[in-house]
């Protein structure tokens, strides 16, 4: 059990009183800046890295857990109360949530969706904690073929799977992977793309590109379609607390939702988004109550928002154990992790062990924190939500532009910053998926130096990809996940001529 | 927006098809251009070879798509729009010329809401100017960072 001596050493860690500190402000930054309606945890994540600048890589990571965990609640707050899910993973929790709020029971659907992903969170932690040494294992026997495998089907899962067709996925990850050739290749000195601008030989940050995507594009996509109408948050009625029939209606959803998440997650076809719609469905048919289902049941909360919950701590196993981010909060996260030189993977766990558990063990403070701090405070969160549009909106950009002048005071990195930023803004408007972009960035570099590696090590013949049964699996794994929505799409097709 | 629907002809599609292969040359050129060679293997080369390759493969895909119809971008509040990205120039202006933060920041400020329909001009100004204050002060004091400085950063 060399897992629990490590988690009790992480414990030390993240209790010393300073590091709690750095929990609780990271909670309550999180908590904040995530139920702004339109802000989800990646923007939230993206958005507050430069305040963890300075700090030591232990209680910024600390911190960020923290953020990450924070950003998820306030999220979930958004969602029911004001019917704005910031992200899609809680459009789900949108639907039965604000439902129950409009009849007065915000408060119970606050609640479940809270300790709901209290336990989900608990459950899938210790999920990671003990699933991620076991990984480690398999992954330090890993070679650059097998890294290059793995990176391809991230490629294929992120961008295929996301969006509305494989073109538009394909498309944002070929912007990310030209985004990441920018700059000097680190093998041999040769400059790729930067046209002799010198800001481009260090290559685009990753930061830079998060908020001028997520953040920048959002604000921009908001104002031009801001001729409709705004919602006002539904003010919470009646007590906050659950009854014993909520109780009971809600503990099995908390676990069939956390079962559901926690693997779809930690998959590298990762996402949030599966796992929520299936819990829902999963509810719906297993309620002794279905008819309740589109009028607030309140299952219909408990089961996506412990899957949520579930996922984005399996989101942080392939992240954690091999590098791969396979959700935009997880690529915002990694970019957090690179600012200070660590690269998340195998070795990680080798050479700072008592950073990765420190981090771990952290994730289950942040959580007992937001139990303890959520609830009680609903009605400062409600308030924030009601910070007119214009006032939001302006304080958003000033802060993301912020985290930019800060990192690199540069006119150059602020003109990239806008131009991501309408990029984000096009993308939005013809409904290209945003993550893709940033995934490729991160991980066409690595790919490009894995593959070049491997052909280095078998003298230039491809084949060495295909010789370990590992890397050809996986390439064998990608290729099929490339292929499939093209060929059903053209069998569907198929059986309608028929028809 | 007024798309020619019937023909379900859809010209932002061929734009971004046109866009993809242009990027796609400008990579192969770049590529072309490339003076150190790996000594076996792959070279630096080979990737931007492959990012054109896959760039001008998408582009074609989206020659195809544009001849099917697509999604009709809504209409948009462009006066709004242009509005942010006014406060967005004014804020790169404004730290090109050496006006610091807090000035940068208080005119990003004013103009978005500006665009979001506010008529106050002197009220959010005052609000723009007090969270950038607070923004500066808590970096530049507390966490070290180093903003950039102008006029008003040097009274602090």
């Amino acid at each position: 059990m060399d897992s629990l001596v490590y988690l009790l050493g992480g414990f030390a860690t993240a209790l010393e009183p300073m590091n709690l500190v750095f929990a609780a402000i990271g909670v309550l930054l999180g908590t904040a800046v995530g139920v702004l309606p339109g802000i989800g945890p990646a923007l939230t994540v993206a958005l507050l890295l430069p305040v963890t600048f300075k700090l030591d890589p232990g209680g910024s990571l600390i911190m960020f857990a923290g953020i990450y965990y924070g950003g998820m609640y306030g999220g979930s707050t958004t969602a029911i109360l004001l019917n704005t899910p910031g992200e899609s993973a809680s459009v789900v929790t949108a639907l039965e949530g604000n439902q129950m709020a409009r009849r007065g029971r915000g408060g119970p659907a606050l609640a479940t969706a809270a300790i709901g992903s209290f336990v989900a969170a608990l459950i899938a932690t210790l999920g990671l904690a003990f699933l991620a040494p076991l990984l480690v294992k398999v992954a330090v026997k890993f070679g650059p073929w097998d890294y290059f495998g793995l990176m391809l089907i991230a490629f294929v899962t992120v961008s295929a799977t996301f969006g509305s067709s494989p073109l538009r996925g394909l498309t944002s990850l070929a912007i990310g992977l030209w985004l990441g050739l920018i700059g000097i290749d680190q093998l041999t000195g040769q400059t790729r793309l930067a046209f002799g601008v010198p800001n481009l030989f260090d290559g685009i940050e990753v930061t830079t590109l998060a908020v001028g995507l997520f953040a920048i594009g959002e604000a921009l996509h908001v104002v031009s379609r801001h001729l409709r109408t705004s919602e006002k948050p539904i003010a919470i009625k009646g007590s906050i607390w659950m009854s014993r029939e909520d109780w009971s209606r809600s503990w099995k959803p908390w676990i069939r939702g956390t079962a559901l998440g926690f693997p779809i997650g930690a998959l590298p076809a990762g996402g949030a988004e599966i796992p929520t719609f299936l819990s829902y469905t999963m509810e719906r048919k297993l309620s002794k109550k279905p008819e309740e289902f589109g009028t607030g049941a309140i299952e219909g909360v408990a089961g996506p928002e412990a899957a949520n919950n579930a996922s984005a701590a399996g989101t942080l196993v392939p992240l954690l154990t091999l590098g791969l981010p396979t959700s935009a909060t997880a690529a915002v996260m990694l970019a957090g992790f690179q600012q200070y030189n660590l690269q998340p993977g195998p070795l990680l766990f080798v050479q700072y062990p008592a950073l990765v558990w420190g981090l771990v063990a952290s994730l289950f403070i942040a959580n007992v924190m937001l139990l303890v701090l959520n609830l009680p405070l609903v009605g400062l969160w409600v308030r924030l939500l009601k910070i007119p549009v214009p006032w939001l909106y302006a304080g958003i950009l000033v802060f993301a532009s912020m985290g930019t002048i800060a990192a690199n005071p540069s006119v150059v990195e602020l003109l990239l910053l806008l131009g991501f930023g309408f990029l984000g803004f096009l993308m939005r408007r013809y409904d290209y998926p945003i993550a893709p972009v940033v995934v490729g960035l991160i991980l066409g570099p690595l790919a490009d130096s894995a593959l070049r590696r491997s052909l280095q090590m078998s003298l230039g013949d491809p084949m060495i990809l295909l010789q370990h049964p590992g890397s050809a699996i996986m390439i064998g794994i990608a290729t099929l996940a490339l292929v499939a929505p093209f060929l059903f799409r053209g069998l569907a097709k198929f059986r309608q001529d028929e028809d | 927006m007024i798309q020619p629907a019937t023909t379900g002809f859809h010209r932002p599609t061929l734009i971004i098809g046109v866009a993809l292969f242009a990027i796609a040359a400008i990579t192969f050129n770049d590529a072309r251009n490339m003076n150190i060679r790996a000594s076996y293997g792959m070279g630096a080369d080979a990737a931007s070879y492959f990012v054109a390759a896959f760039l001008a493969i998408l582009g074609v895909g989206h020659l195809f798509a544009a001849f099917r119809p697509g999604i009709e971008a809504e209409q948009a509040a462009w006066k709004a729009f242009s509005w942010v990205v006014l406060g967005l120039f004014g804020l790169v202006g404004a730290i090109w010329l050496g006006a610091g933060f807090i000035l940068a920041s208080t005119l990003l400020f004013v103009f978005t809401a500006r665009a979001f329909g506010r008529r106050a001009l002197i009220k959010d100004a005052a609000i723009g100017a007090v969270l950038a204050i607070g923004i500066f002060l808590l970096f530049n004091k507390i966490l070290t960072l180093a903003l950039p400085m102008g006029p008003f950063e040097r009274l602090f």
